[in-house]
């Protein structure tokens, strides 16, 4: 039995469990399982998890739910699995507070390294904020305001600026256009989601080489945008 | 007339009637006993509604029977109790028995008569007994009326009779009869002893006996009859009768037809009551067209096919349409009026006759105490005082211009003068004080104009010859103008309803569907009897619920609604203005298209003034009707054929998906088996090199699997109009950028070139579902181009839309004609190449849901393009511009 970070799966496809189980473990994570959201939620309090794994599609209750539960009182790091075609409820979950989402089927690779971001997130999140954000080739100086791309400097009006450190301070990991919106422009904008095409358009032509196909500035249809994480 | 007792489907109940020639001959009393006997043997006997008149004989019977519990009812204070229809229709006995098929249900029922209620008992399968007086046959009234004296009103029609299977004849010697009634054994319900005494005299019961005793013997012929038609012994049957019958004003039209009724019933022959709306100067009253009407209604209640006629000689009319119809006798009234009056204006009669040639008449005699009614004497309009005084006005000015104009006019221009007013009195007032005008004209004529003046008198004999043909002159001229006035707005009547029908027909064909052609009714229903209608249409429970309103709002409530249900089931008119269920709000008419009673709807309307259903009402109503029934049946067969259609194309996708599946489904399938068991069974005999390969098949095997599911749910999806567009304000470039990003290290090593200009305006597009169509046409040029080769994708403003092209530097398409590369399952011919051929189906389906075009054409220099059209519908919403430090300037 390994001893790395205690992971909680809930999941109610028996397949999912066993694939999952041999994958995490392989890796070093100890595991609880829970089939259903009562179930999951009672194991999240009991044995107080430092990842959750959830999915949304579950028997008793929706994962939703699960996530705004856990939410009253904890600020672990929840990751959402669910299958492809339910961009709305993705959204919901994060916006209800899951960090992350992962579509059907997904490589054992792309888990682990979402699984990752979210646990480092969650150790910085009790000290203060990294103030030099490093991705492939550029840097964000947050206390100098100062964002530079192949050591040159990169002027961004204030509202790219606001998106871009938003971004960078949760690297790696999705951000829904409500969050980005609701934090550059004021709670009263979030349904203006061209607000944000349009700026994020402007931002990758400053910090992508080719922004047709970015590599820094990623899109994820109908959720939002993620910024890579150490590309 | 339909006498069709044994085609009859075997479903309908029995009528037995218990036949008696006056109350008291033990009708009641005979039938009780024998329901009796049923209820030993034991059938299921309820009785429905006896009248014991607190007679302990009858009592008697019915204790032990099951009695209907009977319905109270309201009525002019008091309490009236009646025969619960419904719940006898809930009951469902075998046998119901019910007293009295002559009784009128007290208001509030569903029917106005008892007869009704039977009629609907034994189309729902109860076999029913009652009982009928032969006076209170509909045909024989006139006859008992001649025997008694006395006009029964509660009649029952000779249909009924005819629905019976059984006649039982009721019959007792009159003296026992009368015995009977000398003790009070026979007892009256609604009519007072001295009201009913001639009944009871010895000759009319003589006479009514006989009536009864015929009656029963005449459907004791028919039944045998109709037996040896049954056994095909037909040869002693004549050729087939068609009776026809001239229908006038003259009351004793009503006893025509009643003769007619009985002759048709005893030759067992159609027949048709014809009247002729006579074109030539002498028109009809009011009060005579009304009287033609209830003789056309009655002759139609009793089986008839009712006619009406336009044309100038009556006899001409008459024998063209008996000829047209091959009508075999004509019955005529035997005239009343004087011989002078032939003499001046010919006899119908004889007309007839003398024209009649293979056509047998019949001439039946009037009645003698039938009022002789001259049409031509009434006047049109009355009680219009004023216009009698503006027609003396009229004179008075005649007579004051001639007076002052004496001096350098002759006599015969004042004769003029005076003929122009009785003209414009005719033309302007009518009839009445047209002949006013005549009678005031000559007055003034003589008293001012002719010598002797300023007296009655007249010096010259002369001019009492002026005088009378000044007074033709005004008759003349208001029978002309009578009758041009009737004959306009008798045109304008028919106008009106051959327009009315024509738009109906009209705006029908435009009709897509049943609620389509629902409404267009309601709203033509609603224009043209200026209330609120409704159509109905059949719902999953047999019933009827409202499926299109138009005009004022119609309430429908329970009564309305069982109104309409009633002439949903049998085909006939409910409602207002009918005898089934009267107290409804809405007149309700069936949809039927053909002759049967089946109803394809209802349409009820209310109009907002007193509603008449005579019978030419009746038959536009009927003519708008099938109209619409008709366009309701052809959207109702296009709706069948369209899912028919659907059904077939399902179930040809079904297969060709089937094929498609089971191949390119398990293809991955049995590699990543083979794969995987190949590794889990492995001994170590495998290099490390086979080992990676095996794991590469596996994932890659699962990739193709998956991009196949997931195409099949999207097709699927897209198949059963579940799509959802959710459309944004994107830009090109990040939906291309995302598409790309999806589809990383799977176009292996094809340069890719965007050309997206910068300035490309914000599309309102679903993001997901555009960047699907970009990955499935990325996917698709991958397949078919070689390694190495250049994709390219370009993009520009065109015509207020955005237009996107996707080329490649493949084998370019296939002679496939252009729209069928985008059909399901089609696929180029290119072995090798695996797929199902959904693809470019689904990017059709995503770009025509969001109202684009997708295209696809050979390339110049080798390969083939695909263009996406995503047209811009709105403006592109403003975006609050900021300084750019990076450019110094506002943006964007």
């Amino acid at each position: 039995m390994s001893t790395g970070p205690l992971v909680l799966l809930v999941e109610d496809e028996p397949q999912m469990r066993r694939f999952l189980r041999a994958s995490l473990t392989a890796h070093g994570f100890s595991l609880v399982e829970a089939v259903t959201a009562q179930e999951g939620t009672a194991l999240a309090t009991s044995h107080n998890p430092e990842l959750i794994l959830l999915d949304l599609g579950l028997p008793d209750e929706d994962g939703l739910e699960v996530t705004r539960r856990i939410r009253e009182w904890s600020r672990v790091p929840i990751i959402v699995i669910s299958a492809r075609g339910q961009e709305s409820d993705k959204v919901q979950a994060l916006d209800a507070g899951a960090d992350d989402y992962l579509t059907k089927p997904f490589g054992v690779n792309e888990l682990l390294a979402r699984m990752r971001v979210s646990l480092r997130h969650s150790q910085q999140a009790g000290g203060t904020p990294d103030p030099l954000v490093e991705i492939g080739p550029l840097r964000i100086d947050l206390a100098r305001r100062e964002v530079t791309l192949e050591g040159k400097e990169v002027r961004l009006t204030p509202i790219e600026y606001r998106l871009l450190t938003l971004l960078a301070q949760h690297a790696g990991k999705v951000i829904t256009h409500r969050q980005l919106l609701r934090e550059v422009w004021g709670p009263g904008q979030v349904q203006q989601t061209h607000y944000l095409r349009v700026y994020m358009a402007q931002l990758r032509r400053k910090i992508e080489a080719d922004p047709a196909r970015p590599v820094l500035l990623m899109t994820e249809p109908g959720v939002g945008y993620r910024l890579r994480d150490r590309a | 007339m339909a006498r069709s007792t044994a085609q009859r489907p075997p479903s309908r109940g029995k009528l037995k009637i218990f036949l008696g020639y006056a109350p008291g001959v033990g009708k009641t009393y005979k039938m009780l006993e024998l329901a009796r006997e049923l209820a030993s043997q034991p059938v299921d006997v309820v009785v429905g509604y006896v009248e014991t008149h607190n007679r302990y004989d009858v009592s008697a019977l019915v204790l032990g029977l099951e009695i209907l519990p009977r319905r109270a009812v309201a009525y002019r204070g008091g309490r009236l109790e009646e025969f619960d229809l419904g719940a006898a229709l809930a009951r469902r006995p075998q046998v119901l028995i019910l007293d009295d098929l002559a009784h009128t249900n007290a208001p509030g029922g569903l029917h106005d008569r008892r007869w009704q209620d039977v009629l609907d008992l034994v189309d729902a399968g109860i076999e029913v007994q009652t009982t009928l007086n032969v006076h209170e046959l509909e045909s024989l009234n006139d006859v008992v009326a001649q025997i008694t004296g006395i006009r029964v009103r509660e009649t029952v029609p000779d249909t009924v009779l005819e629905r019976a299977a059984d006649i039982e004849l009721v019959d007792c010697p009159p003296e026992e009869l009368t015995s009977r009634v000398a003790e009070g054994k026979v007892r009256f319900v609604d009519q007072s002893r001295r009201a009913a005494a001639p009944f009871f005299q010895h000759g009319a019961l003589l006479g009514l006996r006989e009536l009864a005793l015929r009656t029963a013997a005449q459907q004791v012929g028919d039944a045998v009859l109709e037996l040896r038609e049954a056994q095909a012994v037909q040869s002693t049957w004549p050729t087939a009768e068609r009776i026809m019958v001239c229908v006038g004003p003259a009351p004793s039209s009503a006893r025509l037809v009643r003769a007619a009724s009985r002759m048709a019933a005893s030759l067992r022959a159609p027949w048709i009551a014809v009247t002729v709306d006579d074109s030539r100067l002498t028109s009809l009253s009011e009060a005579d067209r009304e009287r033609v009407e209830s003789h056309l209604v009655l002759a139609e209640s009793l089986g008839a096919e009712a006619v009406r006629r336009t044309g100038d000689r009556k006899s001409e009319v008459l024998l063209e349409y008996a000829r047209r119809r091959n009508v075999s006798r004509i019955l005529v009234g035997k005239p009343t009026h004087s011989r002078l009056r032939d003499l001046i204006r010919g006899s119908l009669l004889d007309e007839i006759v003398r024209g009649s040639q293979d056509i047998d008449i019949q001439v039946i005699a009037g009645e003698a105490d039938a009022p002789a009614v001259d049409g031509g004497a009434r006047p049109a309009r009355r009680g219009r005082p004023w216009a009698y005084a503006a027609t003396a006005g009229l004179v008075a000015l005649a007579a004051g211009l001639g007076a002052l104009t004496r001096s350098h006019l002759a006599a015969p221009d004042f004769v003029m003068l005076f003929m122009l007013v009785i003209a414009v009195a005719a033309a302007l007032f009518g009839r009445g004080p047209s002949l006013v005008a005549s009678v005031l004209s000559v007055f003034a004529y003589n008293f001012f104009f002719v010598p002797p003046l300023y007296t009655p008198w007249v010096a010259d004999e002369r001019h009492l010859l002026t005088f009378g043909m000044m007074f033709a002159v005004g008759l003349v001229t208001s029978a002309i103008t009578l009758h041009l006035r009737r004959q306009e707005s008798d045109a304008r009547t028919r106008e009106e309803h051959t327009a009315t029908l024509y738009s109906l027909s009209r705006d029908l064909s435009s009709a897509l569907d049943e609620t389509q052609a629902a409404l267009v009714v309601a709203q033509h229903a609603s224009e043209l009897l200026g209330g609120g209608a409704v159509v109905l249409l059949p719902d999953e429970h047999g019933g009827v619920a409202p499926r299109a309103r138009s005009g004022a709002e119609l309430p429908f409530g329970e009564r309305e609604t069982s109104a309409a249900r009633w002439a949903f089931d049998h085909g006939r008119f409910a409602g207002h203005g009918t005898q089934t269920i009267p107290e409804s709000r809405a007149t309700c008419v069936p949809l039927r298209s053909g002759p049967g009673p089946e109803s394809l709807g209802v349409l009820a309307f209310a109009a907002p003034g007193p509603i008449s259903l005579g019978i030419e009402r009746r038959h536009f109503l009927e003519a708008f009707a099938r109209q619409a029934a008709l366009a309701l049946e052809r959207a109702r067969l296009a709706e069948q054929a369209k899912r028919a259609a659907l059904r077939a194309r399902t179930e040809q996708m079904r297969s060709s998906l089937l094929s498609a599946v089971s191949h390119d489904l398990r293809t991955p399938l049995a590699a990543i088996t083979g794969a995987a068991t190949a590794l889990r069974d492995e001994t170590g005999g495998l290099a490390e090199s086979q080992r990676s390969e095996l794991l590469e098949t596996v994932c890659e095997e699962a990739d193709r699997l998956e991009r196949l599911v997931r195409n099949l749910l999207d097709m699927t999806q897209l198949e059963a109009g579940a799509l959802l567009v959710k459309r944004e304000w994107v830009l090109l470039e990040e939906v291309v950028g995302s598409a790309l990003a999806r589809l990383e290290g799977r176009l292996g090593n094809r340069p890719i070139l965007t050309d997206l200009p910068t300035d490309l305006p914000l599309i309102s597009v679903d993001p997901v579902l555009l960047e699907q169509v970009f990955v499935n046409l990325l996917e698709n040029a991958r397949k078919y181009t070689p390694d190495g080769g250049l994709l390219e994708i370009r993009a520009h403003t065109e015509a207020g839309a955005t237009v996107i092209e996707v080329c490649d530097r493949g084998p370019g398409l296939p002679e496939v004609e252009g729209a069928r590369l985008f059909d399901k399952f089609v696929r180029g011919s290119h072995p090798g190449i695996p797929g199902v051929g959904l693809g470019l189906a689904i990017c059709r389906g995503i770009m025509e849901a969001h109202q684009g075009t997708i295209t696809a054409e050979n390339r110049e220099g080798g390969g083939a393009v695909f263009r996406l059209t995503v047209p811009s519908l709105v403006q592109p919403p403003p975006v609050p511009a900021e300084v750019d430090p990076a450019e110094g300037e506002a943006r964007p």
